[in-house]
């Protein structure tokens, strides 16, 4: 049974122009119904889940910009989990908002922090000022969340490594208990990757740097390096983001609202991203439009190695023999990037940094 | 058909100067082929042809034409073919000489028309696309005129697009060409100009006759290999496959022989009955010797086999093609195979993976080396690392240039040919225009891009032709590449010693960006021996991740992951670095850069 629910609420202020996720601007008007067809989608998908959840993740969009009664009723309705995390935009975050959540049962928080630097927030068109950020964060401690992440983002243009270093430094003043930390990725054609070609082409190169130096500085600084671009404060708690280590473990999950996708018993299937079919099909009753992607077991294996060795945790590789490349192994651990043990695999410090070419190198 | 009232002619023209187009005109008008069934260029039978807008292959349609049969018989436009083209012409009493009427004479028609005039061909000359709005068929016919020693009004205004003095031309072609002069009373000789493979009915020979007559069924005898088989089918093309079931003097047509081994039937030789044997084969046709070499390797080593196959395939479409076996420690099992030149080359490879889909790599070029270590005895060496690191003496072949041009550009063409080691041998106006050169050059120095510099230095008019004129001593280096401290014998090229640390340090340069950066710091060396004369270090990557990767993206990340995983394969594995195949190519360009 599957035990991990991801909610997509694509609703934003206004749509940034790196982002490639599947968002929806304004239509406050819809919000009420998004919020309906959700929760019809979760009761025809019911009986895919187990009664205890693990967790629950609701992504976005900005789940916290859409508009407050919607996201009430959504919350008290959702089936409880040991695990319940909630993006939010920095300026979205009141002192009301935070005790809401918290009183809903919300426990996590991932905080779209991005930058400190007002001029590469602004690059980003990011609505929050660094102070907004700050206060975000103390409303939602002073709401009681003790389990608080950040998102952050280098390689943006105009970034100096001086200005990264900044960030971090001002993200570990702040000590959330986890930290994402993502470069940027501008989608080719888009009006983003228009408007800073060049300057993109120059934080490309200078992306190496800042990938070592995120890692100097936050394992410096009492961080655990958990997944290539994820990290929790060391300790008593495993501060670990519980619903996305459910997918870098290959386990099931359901994924319910537009764009949204749920891997289980080896079928994927993507909903439309299109909200207003969305809604209709819903509405009447019925399943959305869907993308289905069978995942045959050698793929899903592959997926397994791929998706697991992001990991500082050791890879059990009973059983993936035939996804895996033996000489490429046996070339890849002369080289000191990967750590056999057993049988276990494990890639090195090193060998993470290189992690997506040593993945394709291990691939048989 | 009685001779004389056979004529059989070629097509000489540039590229793009209309031969095609005219040849797809006179099947229209002879009604060989139907205009329902009518594609361009119907003659260009392979994709690659009609691709590149050139002929390779030489074929031999039949029509009618006013109680007359024409048999026009292609031949290649390229400088690399004349070998090809002077087996097609030895079948022709005649030829069209196609010149643009906006662009005039050009390189290549030279060395083609003079090839014709040396085989007695009559010179039938027109001038094509007159239908342009920036065509000069005045001036365009006077300097065609001029060129064959014939009359201005003497040559033909056509437009083959539009079909505008089309029947003139064959018209001509009865008039002007004279017939076959075999003896049809005499022993039957016929002389393969060219051949194909056919899966069901093996080696099909394209053939001219030039004594005597072949029935179907005959038991026939190749004369220089003494292949014995029975005539399957006889016939022509008309212009596909049409049984006729016996060929006359003067006629071209094709043999199905029914033989399965490609290697058995040679282009060049003589075709004769067993039963009435004749004396003596039909002289003329010369073995060619390729002086251009390269390693062709599988990129998967399985398709080794597959490779061997198209090959032996291939050579019986391509009389010119060499092929031996050849191990590399870093390309693994291949062969090493002889061209007429670097378009020759080029061609190959790619019929090789259009039509066997192979995929191939082709390493760097080069020529046939004579070598004497000591006390030994000297030998012919193919492949630049197989020659000894102790040398008592090195040769190379040498040939004659001769290159035809425009007098502007005779200091153009000097400084180039000094560039290339080049020896001045003789010069002669042949009119107040034109210059002819002849140089005495290493083979070496033109393999590579030697033909490119030569027409973009002459702004594409000089006309360039040579003759291998034998082996003469050269000093002579190896220089190997070393990736990551292993010699990669598919990169040693063999140079001048003035020049070997230049191309030394040149092609470690390229290498280092050919070669992505790995996992960890990769040392290009060149080194003569063990002297390293030039180092690069391509650093290694530091990161390489896919950034983030949640429930909704492992598809697609999973698929970059796939391309990536793609792209890692059609690398070649050198010891632990990973090598694209452009890199064995890097020597190829290395000329070029400099400019």
């Amino acid at each position: 049974m599957t035990r991990h629910l991801y909610l997509h609420l694509p609703f934003c202020a206004h749509r940034c122009g790196y982002c490639d996720f599947v968002t929806v601007v304004g239509r406050s008007g819809q919000h009420a119904a998004y919020v309906d067809a959700l929760l019809t989608e979760l009761s025809l998908e019911r009986k895919l889940l187990a009664p205890q959840l693990e967790t629950v993740f609701l992504g976005g969009g900005t789940p916290t910009f859409t508009e407050p009664r919607a996201l009430e009723r959504l919350l008290s309705t959702l089936p409880g989990a040991d695990e319940v995390t909630v993006e939010a935009n920095p300026e979205t975050v009141t002192r009301e908002l935070a005790c809401t959540l918290r009183r809903l049962g919300v426990n996590r928080v991932s905080l779209g922090v991005q930058s400190f630097r007002p001029h590469l927030l602004e690059v980003l068109e990011r609505v929050a000022q660094p102070d907004t950020v700050r206060r975000a964060y103390y409303h939602l401690r002073d709401a009681g969340f003790d389990n608080i992440s950040f998102d952050l983002i280098y390689g943006i243009p105009g970034q100096s490594p001086a200005d990264l270093a900044a960030d971090l430094g001002d993200a570990l003043e702040l000590a959330p208990e986890h930290l994402s930390c993502y470069e940027l990725e501008a989608k080719p054609g888009t009006r983003f990757t228009h408007a800073h070609g060049p300057e993109l082409a120059r934080q490309a190169e200078a992306m190496e740097s800042y990938f070592e130096l995120v890692v100097e500085a936050l394992t410096g600084n009492g961080y655990r390096w958990y997944e290539t671009a994820n990290f929790c404060r060391e300790g008593d708690r495993d501060l670990r983001s519980r619903h996305n280590l459910a997918y870098w473990l290959g386990r099931d999950y359901l994924g319910l609202g537009i764009g949204a996708v749920s891997t289980i018993e080896g079928n994927r299937w993507r909903n439309t991203p299109r909200l207003p079919a969305y809604i209709a099909e819903l509405a009447a009753g019925r399943r959305p439009a869907r993308e289905l992607e069978p995942l045959p077991v050698d793929v899903q294996k592959r997926e397994q190695v791929m998706l697991g060795l992001r990991l500082d945790e050791p890879l059990h590789v009973e059983g993936l023999g035939e996804v895996l490349d033996a000489s490429a192994l046996e070339r890849l651990d002369r080289l000191g990037l990967v750590d056999r043990k057993g049988r276990t695999l494990t890639l090195t410090p090193r060998g993470r940094m290189l992690g997506g070419g040593v993945t394709a190198d291990l691939l048989a | 058909m009685t001779q004389d009232r056979i004529r059989n002619f070629s097509i000489i023209a540039h590229i793009d100067h209309g031969k095609s187009t005219l040849a797809d005109r006179i099947l229209e008008l002879t009604h060989a082929v139907s205009s329902r069934d009518m594609r361009e260029q119907v003659l260009d039978t392979m994709e690659l042809e009609r691709e590149r807008g050139i002929t390779i292959k030489a074929q031999a349609v039949r029509v009618d034409w006013k109680g007359h049969q024409l048999n026009l018989i292609d031949t290649p436009g390229h400088v690399d073919f004349t070998y090809e083209v002077s087996r097609s012409l030895q079948a022709c009493e005649g030829a069209l000489l196609v010149v643009d009427a906006a662009q005039g004479t050009q390189a290549q028609t030279l060395a083609n028309a003079y090839l014709a005039i040396e085989n007695n061909l009559e010179i039938v000359p027109v001038v094509n696309k007159i239908d342009l709005p920036q065509a000069d068929p005045d001036a365009a016919a006077a300097e065609l005129a001029d060129l064959i020693g014939d009359e201005p009004g003497r040559v033909l205004r056509i437009s083959a697009k539009t079909g505008a003095g089309v029947e003139e031309v064959l018209d001509a072609m009865v008039e002007r060409v004279p017939p076959p002069a075999g003896d049809p009373e005499a022993p039957a000789r016929a002389v393969i100009f060219d051949s194909s493979y056919d899966q069901y009915r093996g080696v099909v020979a394209f053939v001219r006759v030039v004594d005597g007559h072949f029935s179907t069924r005959e038991p026939l005898r190749a004369m220089a290999l003494g292949t014995r088989f029975e005539a399957e089918e006889l016939g022509f093309f008309s212009p596909t496959r049409r049984a006729s079931g016996r060929l006359e003097a003067g006629e071209v047509g094709y043999v199905i022989t029914g033989l399965k081994d490609v290697s058995r039937l040679r282009v060049g030789d003589t075709l004769t009955s067993e039963t009435r044997p004749a004396a003596a084969p039909v002289p003329g046709y010369k073995d060619v010797k390729p002086m251009v070499f390269a390693g062709l390797f599988p990129t998967e080593s399985d398709d080794y086999p597959e490779l061997r196959d198209a090959l032996e395939k291939l050579k019986l479409n391509d009389a010119a093609l060499f092929y031996e076996p050849e191990t590399s420690q870093a390309l693994g099992f291949g062969f090493r195979c002889g061209f007429l030149g670097l378009l020759h080359m080029e061609i190959v490879r790619e019929r090789l993976e259009r039509e066997f889909d192979l995929d191939l790599l082709v390493t760097a070029p080069n020529v046939a080396y004579r070598v004497k270590p000591p006390n030994e005895d000297w030998r012919e060496v193919h492949t630049p690392s197989d020659m000894p690191d102790e040398i008592e003496e090195v040769e190379e072949p040498y040939i004659k240039a001769s290159i035809i041009v425009p007098k502007e550009h005779v200091g153009a063409v000097m400084e180039l040919n000094n560039d290339r080691r080049g020896r001045f041998d003789h010069l002669e106006y042949l009119s107040e225009e034109r210059v002819h050169l002849t140089y005495e050059l290493p083979l070496a120095e033109i393999v590579l891009d030697y033909y490119d510099q030569l027409k973009s230095r002459t702004r594409g008019y000089a006309s360039f032709d040579y003759d291998v004129i034998g082996f003469r001593p050269g000093k002579l280096v190896r220089v190997d590449v070393l990736v990551a401290g292993e010699t990669v014998d598919a990169l040693s090229l063999i140079i001048h010693r003035d020049s070997a640390y230049d191309r030394g340090r040149a092609l470690v340069e390229r290498l280092r960006e050919e070669i992505p950066r790995q996992h960890f710091d990769v040392a290009i060396q060149a080194a003569i021996g063990a002297r390293v004369i030039a180092r690069e270090t391509v650093k290694a990557r530091r990161k390489d991740v896919l950034a983030k990767c949640y429930g909704g993206d492992i598809t697609r990340k999973r698929k970059l992951l796939e391309r990536q995983k793609a792209g890692k394969k059609r690398m070649k594995q050198v010891g632990m670095v990973e090598v694209p195949q452009e890199a064995f190519l890097a020597v190829l360009n290395l000329d070029a850069e400099k400019k």
